[in-house]
């Protein structure tokens, strides 16, 4: 889940993580960016590097989460291959790890998007863990980037375990497996965001799932154009004030109005021209808790 | 606003708020409004503006030096206006070649991780914005510098990842990374050695010989550039506390926005930086305040039963959405008002459409100007 930062793409990531629970799945819904968006959404303290039951559904499905430290990655990663123990811990308390992760962004990339792989990939029983993996991506000003995981360390790492680890992750980011959804709102910079995005990620070869118009507010016009006279006779019958400020204030009221939802209008046009599965989410004007994560899960999936 | 900008001590403002609330073009509209209207010679720096509003103000040669805006109505007042969008990569780029030679210059260009680093480390944007804003500064062209800030999460940003990148620039792992080289091979401290030893040994295990040489080449580059960068990182920092500068806080009436402004007050307050207001930005106010929103409705509903005014019934139904609105954006902003009742506010209405030109801009100048 992509989109410009504060579109919404916690929330849509956890609504979709919720949605996907159902029927009685287990889901893992991911951050990276060391933002506790997640424990902040679900009303919890800060989540550590483990994956934790944060919410279940009606049907025994359940969501878990999981806030992925890049330090702690790339521990547990040099651990599985190289068997550090102490060794590890003492980097770690040196600051090289830190150090590492920060000269190298495309490093710490790496061990974000190597996680996910591996959580997405992991079995038991030779059955799947989890049925569906909800990344809650950095924004669109940086996914491409983050998920261009070769390219970036191609340009560090020649040879070695990290090439062939960020081979294989590219391998799942561009197969059927994945699909990256972006999360906009019907505002100009979002949606010339969104269409950068988009362009970028066909030109990486990476899926596209859908556009995720997030916020709408339901039309309140039917669409008839109103005049200042028709104001006027409308406020007597209703037993309104008909002065002039109060007319002419109404009026303009509703031209602004007009003009937003012209513009808004214009922009969905402009989405829809990207050819993409489109799906409009409401503006929750109760802000968003437990309830309001179940109706976006419906929207989203359209099973209301 | 308009007594800020006709201060003639006052030579820079900066914009500076949470992502999205409209820094830019709040800094753009008031640069635009000196050069009209107090006949400033004004610069605005700008940071990843929209695009269109970076084409109605000519933005289209990134070279990352201002020029001149034409076309704006400064013939009475005699004002100029200067743009310029942020290249942060050039920057840095400028930033090294001022430091050393040519030929290092050319080879830490070349170096790996100082193309990652100049191009995608977090807080480069923050850090390279700062050190434009001491180049204007130093070139002593203009009167009035506007500085628009990155759009980061947190307004903290602006004034944290300078810092945090000069620590991380001057931090232990790169000292312990130029041991060896500095002690001619050999460092004094045995510990420092052996984790440096082990350091190298893992790095080049993971990710290749290649790698570390890229390392330690791109360190020792730098080594000779750290005191310059901090020199120059805390002459900038200085000039934001000194009586010349003006902060303005950009905020929307949200509650995140407003909760990240109040944090940032608090942080100017204890780094003595001069805070001059708040512009509370994209504010939803009604133009009929005598109509409650409750009676709105009901008038729209029963409108609707009797049939025949339906339009006026869709215009009532706005203004009720609207005035319940402007009473929820009033709530959350008392948030920062309480808290700081001495810092002046000014809003400035929501358009009905984005600003993206110059005479968008000027209505928004107009707004922040409203006594
Ligand atoms: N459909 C909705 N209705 C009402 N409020 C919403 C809706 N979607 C998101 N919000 C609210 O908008 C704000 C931003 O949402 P969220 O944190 O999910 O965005 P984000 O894209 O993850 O932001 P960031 O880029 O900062 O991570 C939150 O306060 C959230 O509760
Ligand atoms: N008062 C306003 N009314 C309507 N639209 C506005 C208003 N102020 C800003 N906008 C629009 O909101 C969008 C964001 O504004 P702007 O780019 O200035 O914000 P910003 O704080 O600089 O964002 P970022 O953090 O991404 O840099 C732009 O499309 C701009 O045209
Ligand atoms: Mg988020
Ligand atoms: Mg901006």
């Amino acid at each position: 889940m992509t989109g410009k930062g504060g579109t919404g793409k916690t929330t849509v990531a956890a609504a979709l993580a919720l949605g996907l629970a159902a029927g009685g799945h287990r889901t893992l819904l991911v951050e990276v960016e060391g933002r506790q968006g997640i424990a902040e959404l679900f009303g919890l303290g800060p989540l550590p590097y483990e994956e934790r039951r944060v919410a279940g559904t009606a049907d025994g499905g359940e969501v878990r989460a999981l806030a992925v430290d890049p330090e702690l990655a790339l521990l547990e990663y040099l651990d599985m291959f190289y068997k550090l123990g102490a060794a590890g811990r003492a980097l770690r308390k040196f600051g090289a790890i830190d150090f590492a992760t920060t000269i190298a962004p495309g490093l710490r990339d790496v061990l974000l998007t190597g996680k996910v792989k591996e959580a997405t990939t992991r079995t038991a029983d030779r059955r799947r863990v989890y049925h569906a993996v909800v990344l809650d991506a950095p924004p669109t000003g940086r996914i491409g980037r983050f998920l261009n995981v070769t390219a970036e360390t191609a340009r560090l790492a020649k040879v070695g375990p990290i090439k062939t680890q960020s081979e294989n992750v590219a391998a799942l980011l561009r197969s059927p497996m994945t699909s990256v959804h972006v999360v906009t709102l019907l505002e100009e910079m979002p949606v010339q965001e969104t269409v950068d995005a988009i362009g970028e990620l066909n030109g990486l070869g990476i899926p596209i799932g859908k556009v995720v118009v997030n916020a709408g507010r339901p039309p309140l016009l039917t669409g008839t154009k109103v005049s200042q006279a028709e104001l006027r006779r409308g406020l007597a019958a209703a037993g309104l004030p008909t002065d002039r400020a109060t007319v002419s204030g109404l009026y303009a009221e509703a031209k602004a109005h007009l003009t937003r939802r012209e513009l808004e209008e214009s922009l969905r046009v402009e989405l829809a021209e990207l050819g993409q599965p489109m799906v409009e989410l409401p503006l929750l004007p109760s802000g968003v808790d437990r309830a309001a994560l179940d109706t976006l899960a419906a929207e989203l999936l359209g099973t209301r | 606003m308009d007594r800020i900008l006709a201060d003639l001590g006052v030579r820079i403002i900066v914009c500076c708020g949470s992502g999205g609330v409209g820094k830019t073009t709040t800094a753009a509209a008031i640069a635009l409004r000196a050069a009209e209207r107090h006949g400033r010679r004004t610069v605005v720096l700008t940071i990843d503006p929209a695009r269109r509003l970076a084409q109605s103000l000519g933005l289209t040669e990134l070279d990352n030096t201002p020029r001149q805006v034409k076309g704006i109505e400064a013939d009475e007042s005699g004002g100029e206006l200067h743009a310029m969008m942020l290249d942060m990569k050039r920057t840095f780029d400028e930033v090294v070649l001022a430091h050393t030679d040519p030929a290092r210059a050319t080879e830490i260009f070349a170096n790996p991780f100082y193309q990652a680093m100049s191009s995608t480390f977090a807080g480069t944007q923050e850090y390279m914005a700062m050190e434009k804003l001491g180049q204007l500064h130093a070139r002593g062209e203009w009167d009035l510098i506007v500085v628009d800030t990155p759009p980061s999460r947190s307004a903290l940003d602006f004034l944290d990842a300078p810092a945090r990148l000069s620590r991380f620039l001057d931090g232990r792992m790169l000292r312990l990374l130029l041991a060896p080289a500095r002690a001619g091979g050999r460092s004094m401290f045995s510990l420092v050695t052996a984790s440096f030893g082990m350091f190298s040994r893992v790095v080049q295990k993971v990710l290749g010989a290649q790698l570390l040489t890229d390392l330690s080449g791109f360190v020792a580059a730098l080594d000779s550039m750290f005191g310059g960068f901090r020199q120059r990182a805390e002459q900038t920092y200085r000039i934001l506390q000194a009586r010349e500068t003006a902060f303005l806080l950009v905020a929307a009436p949200e509650p995140d926005a407003i909760r990240e402004a109040a944090y940032f007050a608090g942080r100017l307050g204890e780094e003595r930086m001069p805070l001059a207001g708040l512009v509370l930005n994209r504010v939803h106010r009604t133009a009929v305040e005598g109509l409650s929103a409750e009676r709105s409705r009901a008038a729209a509903d029963e409108l609707e039963r009797a049939g025949g005014h339906d339009a006026t019934a869709d215009a009532l139904r706005v203004h009720a959405a609207l005035a319940e609105q402007a009473v929820r954006e009033r709530r959350v902003a008392a948030a920062f008002t309480d808290a700081y009742p001495a810092v002046p506010m000014v809003e400035v209405a929501a358009q009905p459409a984005d600003v993206h030109d110059v005479d968008g801009l000027r209505t928004v100048g107009d707004a922040l100007s409203q006594p």
